[in-house]
């Protein structure tokens, strides 16, 4: 894939997050292998130290965990998980997640700044979940978050980008990575989220639900690096009508 | 002379009264429910919404709907896939102790059943968690008779207390309580609350309920509100399925979660499923008109209603009918179930509650869960 994703100084050839939250966990492994991703989140209150069926036992060494704080429903709860999380080797990345609402799992974005603040501060690498608003993006920017991770439509729904109109506002006033969360049902749909100039595209749901998952994952791995490249190469123009090739007005002379 | 009973809408005693509207929605919404009257229209109709309104999810529970059980099962998969994908939480129950109070006659643990009482000590209690914890499950339910003379929140406390050592999860099923004593559990690690309306018609509810502080209707509805205030995460809603009509009981029931999240959007819900098993000293204990496709279809409509739900499937029932509901609806399962007192590291220091279906090992339960293309989660909750 052309260029390379930055996060937080860490450097990624795959634009492909994984989420992991509803997997059987043998297939974390082929999905890393078939769909090239390169990060995989990790919900801390899921990790079974010592235990039975370990999801830290299924991802292969060379992945980026990105341990959430899921589970968290005020900014204090998040940066204990995030502290956790560090005590058990799970690295500097972390994926706020701050949730009140158990219905819509609609994260809460005032919470969100406030963890957002204090781990950046204490060295995390933090990648906040937002509900995408202009302003609240700027202010986890001014926090320190490493990129701003908004949701398409609501975890799980499969229902692709409901808020792509204001992602796309963040991808033109926002510095730091945009990561597209939740939400994402098809390929062609982060395929979509990438040509508009997203940097990268988390999935879970679409690829844990298909009946192939490791062939689910191949079409998403893709559809993000083909939507990458249209982005790259500068989308085509859109006009409500026809346009001719040779212009009416060429038989001017003079 | 019959003795008079008391007026089961009349407190006790020491029963904190919260300000709530829920319990008369619930009461009018059930009493203006007659699933007579829905037509297979409005079962077609209820299937294509994404969300339902108060009469479509009505209509699921109808026997109108019963011949739509498979669609409603195909639509409830995919519900359950979208929100919890493979995962299938495990836990299994501690009966600490089985003294009671109150003369429910529906009940094992009735304070008239001549029954075996127990209650464990502390020192027993650890070794009944250290045995659990070996088997690999971090989830606990800590159950008791409800008797406040017996079972006293301090000794329920100090238990809660001792479960955190081993369990990332602790849920309690209890006798309700106040808020300020569901705050005080909290501090000692419980999070999680189950509290089972038996039945929503206060009519049986007073005829089943013969004496002790269970008798007291809003005192016992409203315990998952005071455990919300109290600052639990989540609670746990489900009638006995053949006590009363099961069709309205699971109407009522329903509703009442749902009106609870609305009013508690962060509240983590749950259902179960109970239905009336045989009993030491009432073998005929039965739920009645309550067979499999009816608790099914009960399932299959609280899923509908709340895709974000959890839903336990209790050891009440056969191996073979658990099975087939995980990852369909259900998303929580128990194993290597005692429902006596005790009964996991030492002998039973208790008889049991009711007769149990499924008496498959932890190991066991967890094989099957993978068998089934799932995947069993031991942690879902980190204490912090």
């Amino acid at each position: 894939m052309t260029g390379q994703l930055v996060i937080g100084g860490h450097n990624f050839n795959s634009r492909f997050i994984l989420g992991s939250g509803k997997f059987s966990l043998e297939i974390v492994k082929a999905v890393v292998e078939n769909g090239g991703a390169e990060m995989v989140t990790l919900a801390l209150r899921r990790a079974n130290l010592g235990g039975e069926e370990n999801i830290l036992d299924y991802i292969p060494r060379h992945i980026t965990l990105l341990p959430n704080t899921s589970g968290a429903r005020t900014a204090e709860e998040a940066v204990k998980i995030a502290r956790l999380a560090r005590e058990i080797d799970c690295g500097n990345f972390v994926k706020v997640e701050v949730i009140r609402d158990s219905k819509y799992l609609f994260p809460d974005n005032y919470e969100t700044i406030k963890a957002t603040e204090i781990l950046a501060r204490d060295g995390f690498v933090v990648m906040p979940y937002m509900y995408p608003d202009l302003n609240v993006a700027r202010d986890l920017v001014s926090a320190g978050a490493a990129a701003v991770m908004p949701l398409a439509s609501p975890i799980g729904s499969n229902k692709g980008l409901c808020t792509r109109d204001f992602i796309e506002i963040l991808v033109s006033e926002i510095a730091v990575p945009i990561i597209v969360d939740a939400g994402i049902g098809r390929p062609s749909q982060a395929c979509e989220a990438m040509e508009m100039g997203v940097d990268a595209v988390m999935c879970n749901t679409a690829v844990a639900t298909a009946k192939n998952i490791p062939l689910m994952a191949r079409a998403f791995g893709q559809a993000i690096e083909s939507g990458r490249n249209a982005y790259l190469a500068g989308l085509g123009r859109v006009l409500t009508q026809g346009e001719a090739s040779s212009p009416l007005t060429g038989f001017l002379e003079d | 002379m019959e003795k008079k009973r008391t007026d089961p809408m009349a407190y006790q005693p020491g029963m904190e009264r919260i300000t709530s509207e829920i319990l008369d929605k619930v009461l009018k919404n059930v009493d203006n429910y007659d699933y007579l009257k829905v037509t297979s229209r409005d079962v077609k109709q209820a299937l294509k919404k994404d969300h339902l309104s108060i009469e479509d999810y009505g209509a699921l529970l109808s026997p109108a709907a019963t011949p739509y059980l498979e669609e409603m099962a195909k639509k409830a998969i995919l519900e359950t896939r979208k929100h919890f994908g493979n995962s299938i939480g495990l836990f299994t129950p501690l009966y600490i102790a089985n003294y009671c109070e109150n003369n429910c006659v529906y009940c094992g643990f009735n304070c008239k059943n001549k029954i075996r009482r127990g209650k464990l000590s502390l020192a027993e209690m650890e070794e009944e968690l250290k045995a659990i914890a070996k088997t690999g499950l971090k989830e606990i339910l800590i159950l008791t008779g409800e008797s406040r003379h017996h079972s006293g929140v301090d000794y329920i406390g100090e238990g809660i207390k001792m479960a955190t050592k081993y369990f990332s999860t602790v849920g309690i099923e209890i006798y309700p309580l106040n808020v300020d004593e569901y705050a005080d559990l909290k501090k000692c690690g419980a999070d999680f609350v189950s509290v089972y309306q038996e039945t929503y018609n206060l009519g049986k509810y007073e005829q089943v309920h013969l004496s002790g502080s269970k008798r007291v209707f809003p005192y016992r509805f409203d315990a998952q509100e005071r455990a919300l205030m109290g600052g639990m995460r989540g609670v746990s809603f489900g009638a006995l399925l053949g006590l009363d009509d099961f069709r309205k009981d699971a109407f009522a029931t329903g509703l009442h979660a749902a009106f609870i999240v609305q009013k508690y959007p962060h509240a983590e819900i749950g259902f179960s499923t109970p239905r009336l098993r045989p009993f030491i000293n009432n073998a005929d204990n039965n739920p009645n008109d309550v067979h499999e496709q009816q608790l099914l279809q009960v399932m299959l409509a609280y899923r509908l209603l709340m895709p974000f739900a959890g839903i336990t499937i209790s050891t009440r029932e056969r191996a073979g009918f658990r099975d087939h509901v995980i990852g369909m609806v259900a998303t929580k399962i128990s194993a290597g179930v005692r429902v006596g007192v005790g009964g996991h590291e030492e002998e039973e220091k208790g008889d049991e509650q009711f007769e149990i279906s499924d008496p498959r090992s932890v190991s066991e339960v967890h094989q099957m869960i993978l068998n089934r293309g799932l995947q069993p989660v031991y942690t879902d909750y980190i204490r912090v």
